[in-house]
């Protein structure tokens, strides 16, 4: 353990430069746009550039936040579900005569909200792994969901609704807008900040975090509740883009967006992890869909795509952050000798 | 391992607890509405329950070693498939022969599954998440996104689950016979007590020289066949196999384990409980519908027991240590 360095104090050298992940990254994502124009010969415009990220960038919301939990060493699975309650509740308040500027804003409350409820539980009870404690409220937030509206759809928002997910302003799409000051906002608070510093901390040793005075609980709580809002941006920008909401919104998010974050280099054992992997594996995942698209390959497929990125994206990571772990093993077992 | 004789007492004690709260459950359904308690209302609680019996062992398993397996629901719903197109291409094939087809089938998600997780280390929910994904996926390609229906099953293929064996249904035999060997199997032989080793303490399993990997790969592998086999039985009970078969039923697995007071941080948990765990879990499903509680609610009041029994599971352990360590102070 005591081998273990943060990612983000490696030395700085041209090696060290050039095999880096985000590299692969690049590569992968150069490839895929290169597929696609071969496809497509409408595809090189800056058109497709601008408009295609609208499709996914309702996802990306999420991608940062959940970087942040699986920085600490956790996972979230019940974010589709705090979409799904957060908008439903945002349309029933709507069509029950509450104005829209306050649905939104009761949309956000209840998911931060929602956020905050997974992480207290999380804090509360330690011997709990953050799994079956999201899987739990996974299936209670949507279960609320469907005993609010049942199996019905609800809508009929006004029209300057549509302007979140659908809007531009000038030829940039106000979505796009949107994550990108959120990006930076998140790069700021993951790598610029103490609180970013005690994030990447806990995740490679929280005991010794707590015994150091970082207050885990807090943290803890503090970064389900980031997660919570994010997933009420989310919730607001994908009922946009639909015009009406349904109990079973967002089903499966969860997977795209652990799929995006481990993609981008973030150890699922904690601890690693930098903002501009899970940023480039949103555009990889996006514009892969998008050619899949092109080619007409059905949604299944799609599901398979994802599932094995998934799983192959983790066996790489193993690989790559394998080596030192086994060797701060044997030198461990050698000094026991 | 952490089945001392210090907690013996409390652990039955949790038993007899989930037991008493099945018959005070069962009095206040009674009371507010007749039909429960009758025989066939019984019979169908447990004839619907079977199949949560028979995938609630290798669940339990699997939170035995600390893992957890998300993708027995696209398993059940592939092998069913995979199944039910095989008896409409041959409808002579003998019913054996299906349940050992799906089983088949099972066995081999369980392999990748059980290979990710104790080869390649890849965390349980991520494995399994991935995985659940691709064997859904393949459900939609192999049937072409169709169902196969009633009509296309043999008679012989629709008896397995909805048949009869000396009086007692297939189902329920299929539950008892899963239950007795594995209960054999957990608390009687070698192999099973590895699985609690495994799961009390992975580093002190490594350690005293138990076969830590294959542990894993085989319990995932079981969960695998019985996730299979439980495919066939669905099927065949409900006779249609469609795309999203069993959807999401994974969560009502763990949640009947996890009733069954199984630690979801491993190494702790009784055949018996989750027996009482599924029945008290198949209860709450029959019972909902007969006391005039919208089928919408279920799926929230699922989730409030899972979270509930986990809970206390972690307050009741955090007391039994207490206990002990008083104890130990004398």
């Amino acid at each position: 353990m005591s081998e273990r360095t943060l990612e983000i104090e490696k030395p700085r050298s041209l090696k060290n430069f050039f095999f880096q992940w985000e590299w692969f990254l690049i590569a992968l994502f150069v490839i895929i746009n290169i597929v696609n124009s071969l496809l497509s010969p409408y595809y090189f415009t800056a058109d497709t550039f601008l408009s295609t990220p609208m499709n996914f960038l309702d996802k990306a919301f999420l991608v940062y936040p959940m970087m942040m939990i699986i920085v600490l060493g956790n996972i979230d699975v019940s974010v589709g579900s705090i979409i799904a309650l957060s908008s439903v509740i945002m349309a029933v308040s709507y069509n029950a005569g509450l104005s829209m500027p306050l649905a939104m804003v009761l949309c956000l409350a209840v998911s931060t909200f929602c956020g905050f409820i997974n992480g207290f539980l999380q804090a509360k009870f330690r011997e709990l792994s953050s799994t079956i404690i999201t899987i739990s409220t996974q299936i209670i937030y949507r279960g609320i969901a469907y005993i609010i509206l049942e199996d019905k759809a609800a809508g009929k928002f006004p029209t300057w609704f549509s302007f979140l997910g659908w809007g531009y302003i000038g030829k940039v799409p106000f979505i796009m807008i949107v994550f990108i000051v959120f990006t930076i906002l998140f790069a700021i608070l993951i790598h610029k900040t103490r609180f970013g510093r005690q994030l990447f901390a806990m995740g490679n040793n929280s005991t010794a975090c707590r015994y150091s005075g970082i207050k885990t609980e807090n943290m803890l709580i503090s970064v389900s509740t980031i997660m919570g809002f994010m997933a009420g941006i989310t919730a607001l920008f994908l009922t946009s883009r639909m015009g009406s909401t349904r109990p079973n919104v967002a089903t499966g998010y969860e997977l795209d967006v652990i799929a995006m974050v481990v993609l981008g280099g973030v150890s699922t054992s904690g601890g690693k992890g930098r903002i501009t992997g899970p940023l480039l594996s949103i555009f990889i995942i996006g514009f892969l869909n998008y050619g899949l698209g092109l080619f007409n390959i059905s949604a299944q497929v799609l599901l398979i795509i994802i599932g094995a990125l998934l799983i192959v994206a983790v066996m790489l990571q193993n690989l790559r952050f394998d080596k030192s772990g086994q060797k701060s093993g044997a030198k461990h077992v050698q000094l026991k000798r | 391992m952490k089945n001392s004789q210090s907690s013996k007492l409390s652990d039955n004690a949790r038993e007899l607890g989930l037991l008493g709260f099945i018959v005070v459950l069962a009095l206040l359904f009674q009371l507010r509405n007749p039909e429960f308690l009758t025989f066939s209302n019984l019979r169908d609680l447990l004839n619907n329950t079977a199949i949560l019996g028979v995938l609630s062992v290798g669940m339990m398993m699997i939170l035995l070693t600390g893992g957890i397996d998300l993708s027995i629901g696209a398993t059940i719903a592939f092998s069913g498939m995979v199944t039910a197109l095989t008896v409409s291409a041959y409808p002579t094939i003998s019913p054996i022969l299906s349940l050992a087809e799906g089983t088949l089938v099972g066995v081999v998600v369980g392999v990748i599954v059980g290979f990710l997780v104790a080869y390649c280390k890849i965390l349980p929910i991520i494995a399994s998440l991935g995985m659940m994904n691709i064997v859904r996926g393949l459900t939609y390609l192999v049937s072409k996104g169709k169902w196969v229906s009633a009509y296309q099953m043999s008679d012989g293929f629709k008896a397995i689950s909805t048949g009869a064996t000396l009086g007692i249904s297939n189902l329920i035999l299929i539950a008892i016979v899963i239950y007795v060997i594995f209960a054999y199997f957990l608390s009687s032989t070698r192999t099973g007590r590895y699985i609690y080793a495994v799961g009390s303490s992975p580093d002190t399993a490594d350690v005293v020289g138990i076969p830590r990997k294959r542990i894993l790969l085989l319990v995932y592998t079981t969960m695998g066949a019985l996730a299979g086999l439980a495919g066939v039985l669905w099927v065949s009970r409900y006779a249609s196999a469609q795309g999203d078969t069993a959807q999401g039923y994974e969560m009502s697995v763990i949640a009947a384990v996890v009733l069954g007071g199984v630690s979801v941080s491993g190494g702790r948990g009784k055949v018996i409980g989750i027996i009482l765990g599924t029945i008290l879990f198949g209860m709450l499903n029959n019972a909902l519908p007969l006391i005039n509680i919208s089928p919408f609610w279920q799926q929230a009041i699922q989730g409030v027991v899972i979270l509930l029994a986990v809970i206390s599971n972690v307050l009741i352990k955090r007391n039994n240590d207490r206990m002990t360590l008083r104890r130990r102070a004398i």
